[in-house]
This record gives structure tokens, C-alpha cells and sequence, in this order.
């Protein structure tokens, strides 16, 4: 790495620096979306103890799941956690601390955080489970609470294509939380299907710009399907 | 006759105004996508980042980074849009969707909905449905009247931790379609062959029955 130069070439140096006890703030909505060989590098260093907020948790052979068999994560954040029998089991038995956060809730906190704004006020969530020990406001006649935005020490993203500035395209719904991830890690290690020179992407087309990202890897991709789905011919 | 899944979905399907933004749910409300009137124009929401989404591909279109909500594979209508989770959030949060359709569990003359979690049995998390019932105005819940045991899902009182307070207006269940407003159900219509009484014995919280209540259409 030099300059803006951001591309690493081993997993290795991708996830450098990561230690027991950290946060991680992944992007992906199921498996689509996400950074499969950041993940797999995380199961083989056996880093523990990790809080990681992400929407979903994989499922019990694929995505975050893989960090489940060795109890490498101990902290949950996200909005759906279905699809994963390793998951529950540990969830149930206490082993794993689940924060069921409204999907729309984690992307702006993961927003927010990224932009340095701490906290915000929602609607999402008063009155029920995810309000309890939060501050309510009523502004305007309507009640709202507060909830406080969140960083990562490592954002773990996946893109399309990038140039070696870092800056990132995404493509179609693989978008989904990956832009708010990337603004959100202290380092923000981004795994893509392709690197192109600086110029070859079109400034207007940029969903991500370099700023953000400090690392840079070409990922090789599953891109496993959860639900197959297709019409009757 | 209590309805069919089709029929709940072709019931919804009539409440589409053409124009209208829509965010369907998983289950039943998936299903109004088949039944969306002709000579209207509406434009699905799918809140992992797709507006305007297209019928399930071909085995020839199936792509990977393309799906909705509910983790199918799906396809873009002419005119669809991308984006990522916050802008989809902000048309949700915003207020900018005409019309929400999702499940639940149960909901109460209160118009409060328990639709994500049976605690020591099914936790598997909100997903985007707090947001959404927090964030529309017009909301359609599609249930079951009753559960298999004959246990009413229409209460005085939610039984299960919250998804939204006071939020819901209007469910359609397999026997009646229903209005909530000023703390209790208002009958407005009953599913074909479904009687009034039968729909009493199963709603369980107060319910105004007005002298003639029409079948549906479906």
C-alpha cells in the first residue's frame, strides 16, 4: 500500500490488526452481499469474543455463520436471525448476546455512526421490546427514541468493482448495507470481484467514495442463493 | 367459506390505487403481487434496496445479487431502482410508501401488532416490519381470524411483545376485513358464505357490528 493505493493482496494483511473483543461492522442482507473471504479469514485466525453488527448472521455453513462452531462471536446486532439451528441453539443456551435491532434502525445507526452524528431520534420501536432503557421524546405531538449510532474497529464490506483508490461500485441489491458499513469501521477492508485503474470507473457512478476504505482485496466469489426462486415457465 | 391465501391476497389487491409505491410482506402479502388490477400502475418496494420489483426470473435470469426481501431471486420491472439500505429505510421511515401489507400474530382494537416474536419459541428478529409499521400511515395486516384452536388473534390487549404501537387501521383476516379506530374493531365486511356471528365468537376484543355487513368480493 502507498498513497491512495489501498489494494492488499493476502487476507493476511486484509484483516491485519484484528483482535479479541473487537466490533466488526459487517455489510450484506442474507448471503447476498457479503464479504465471504473477509469472513473465512476471521474463522481461520479464531479471533474471539467479537461483537458484530450486521443485518443477518449467515447460515450454519456459509456467511457469519462460519464464525458460530467456534464461538468466535459473542455479541450479535441484527434485525433478522432466522435460518441458522447453531445460531438459536447458542442464542437459547445464553452463549451469544442477540440485540434484535429494526432493520431500518441498523442501517441508520450504522449511518449515523459513520457520519459522526452519536445518536437519533425514531419512531421505530417505541412502545414495544426495543424502546425498553432507551430515552423517549415527543416532538411535535408524535413519540419518538432515542437510539445511539455505532462504529466498528473493523468494517467488513463487499463491493463489485472498485479502482485501487478504494472508490466502489456495488451492484443491484448486493448494495443493501455495504455503503453504510464502509463509512463505519476505524479500518474499512473491502473485498471486491474486480479492480480496475483509477479513471476506468465513471465519477458519476461512484456509490462509495475512496475516503472511506483502507483496504483493499480481489475477493473469488460463491454468491450462494438462500431461497431459489423462479416462475413457472 | 373462510378465504384462501389467493383470496386474502386478491381482497388486498383490490385496496391498489394506480400510482401507488407498495412494500409487501413475506407470506400472504407476497402473494397480492399476482393479483395487482389491470390498467393500474404500482411500483413494488423491497427493502434490501429495490423499487420496482419484477416477477420471479427464469432459470436464465437467475442472479445472486438480486432478491427480495424475503432472500428469493427476483427480477427488475422497467423502471426500477436500486439503492442501498438507509435510502431504502428513508422511504419507509419517511413516510413516502402509499401502502405496507404484512402479517402478524395478533393485533388489538388499540391498533397495536405482535408480529415478531413468541418468546421461549420463535425469536427470530423484526426484520424491517417495526420500521415499517412505524413509518406508514396506511397499513393492511393480513392473519388468520383465529388461531387453529379457535384462539382469537383480534384482542382487547396484544398478548405478545410489540412490533408498533397504534399503528394499525386495517386488517383483513380470513373472515372479515376490519377497521380500527377509536379503541375498538368495526366490521366493514365478511368473507363469502362467512357469517357475523361467527366472526363475534371469534373476536375477542370489541367489535361494532353495523346492521348490514357485505361479502366480499373476491
Amino acid at each position: 500500500m502507498s498513497g491512495f493505493n489501498k489494494v492488499v493482496t493476502s487476507y493476511e494483511e486484509a484483516m491485519a490488526g484484528l483482535e479479541d473483543n473487537m466490533t466488526v461492522i459487517a455489510g450484506g442482507f442474507g448471503l447476498c452481499g457479503i464479504p465471504e473471504g473477509l469472513i473465512a479469514q476471521i474463522q481461520k485466525m479464531g479471533t474471539k469474543g467479537l461483537t458484530v453488527a450486521s443485518n443477518n448472521c449467515g447460515v450454519d455453513d456459509f456467511g457469519l455463520g462460519l464464525l458460530l462452531p467456534n464461538r468466535q462471536i459473542k455479541k450479535i446486532i441484527a434485525s433478522y436471525v432466522g435460518e441458522n439451528a447453531e445460531f438459536e441453539r447458542q442464542m437459547m443456551a445464553g452463549e451469544l448476546e442477540v440485540e434484535l435491532t429494526p432493520q431500518g434502525t441498523l442501517a441508520e445507526k450504522m449511518r449515523a455512526g459513520g457520519a459522526g452524528i452519536p445518536a437519533f431520534f425514531t419512531a421505530t420501536g417505541v412502545g414495544t421490546p426495543v424502546a425498553i432503557g432507551k430515552e423517549e421524546r415527543n416532538i411535535n405531538g408524535r413519540d419518538y427514541i432515542l437510539e445511539e449510532s455505532l462504529t466498528g474497529d473493523f468494517a467488513i464490506v463487499k463491493a463489485w468493482k472498485a479502482d485501487r483508490y478504494g472508490n466502489l461500485v456495488f451492484r443491484h441489491t448486493a448494495r443493501n448495507f455495504n455503503p453504510m458499513a464502509a463509512t463505519a469501521g476505524k479500518i474499512t477492508v473491502v473485498e471486491v470481484e474486480e479492480i480496475v485503474e483509477p479513471g476506468e470507473l465513471d465519477p458519476n457512478e461512484i456509490h462509495t467514495p475512496g475516503i472511506y476504505v483502507n483496504r483493499l482485496i480481489k475477493g473469488n466469489f460463491e454468491k450462494r442463493i438462500e431461497q431459489r426462486t423462479v416462475r413457472s415457465a | 367459506m373462510a378465504l384462501t391465501r389467493d383470496q386474502l391476497a386478491q381482497r388486498v389487491a383490490q385496496e391498489l390505487q394506480d400510482g401507488f409505491y407498495v412494500n409487501l410482506g413475506i407470506g400472504i402479502p407476497t402473494l397480492v403481487a399476482n393479483y395487482i388490477p389491470m390498467g393500474i400502475e404500482v411500483m413494488l418496494q423491497s427493502e434490501n434496496g429495490l423499487l420496482g420489483m419484477g416477477q420471479f426470473p427464469s432459470e436464465d435470469e437467475i442472479d445472486a445479487d438480486l432478491i427480495n426481501a424475503g432472500k428469493q431471486t427476483v427480477t427488475m420491472a422497467t423502471g426500477a431502482s436500486l439503492f442501498d439500505s438507509a435510502e431504502s429505510f428513508a422511504m419507509i421511515r419517511g413516510g413516502h410508501v402509499d401502502l405496507t401489507v404484512l402479517g402478524a400474530f395478533e393485533v388489538d382494537v388499540n391498533g397495536n401488532i405482535a408480529s415478531y416474536m413468541i418468546p421461549g419459541k420463535l425469536i427470530k428478529g423484526m426484520g424491517g416490519a417495526m420500521d415499517l409499521v412505524a413509518g406508514a400511515d396506511n397499513i393492511i395486516v393480513t392473519m388468520t381470524h383465529a388461531s387453529k384452536h379457535g384462539v382469537s388473534k383480534l384482542l382487547s390487549n396484544c398478548t405478545l411483545p410489540l412490533t408498533g404501537r397504534g399503528c394499525i387501521k386495517k386488517v383483513l383476516t380470513d373472515l372479515a376485513y376490519i377497521e380500527i379506530k377509536d379503541g375498538k374493531f368495526h366490521l366493514l365486511e365478511r368473507a363469502p358464505g362467512v357469517t357475523v356471528e361467527q366472526i363475534i365468537e371469534l373476536t375477542a376484543g370489541e367489535l361494532v357490528v353495523p346492521e348490514n355487513v357485505p361479502e366480499m368480493g373476491v
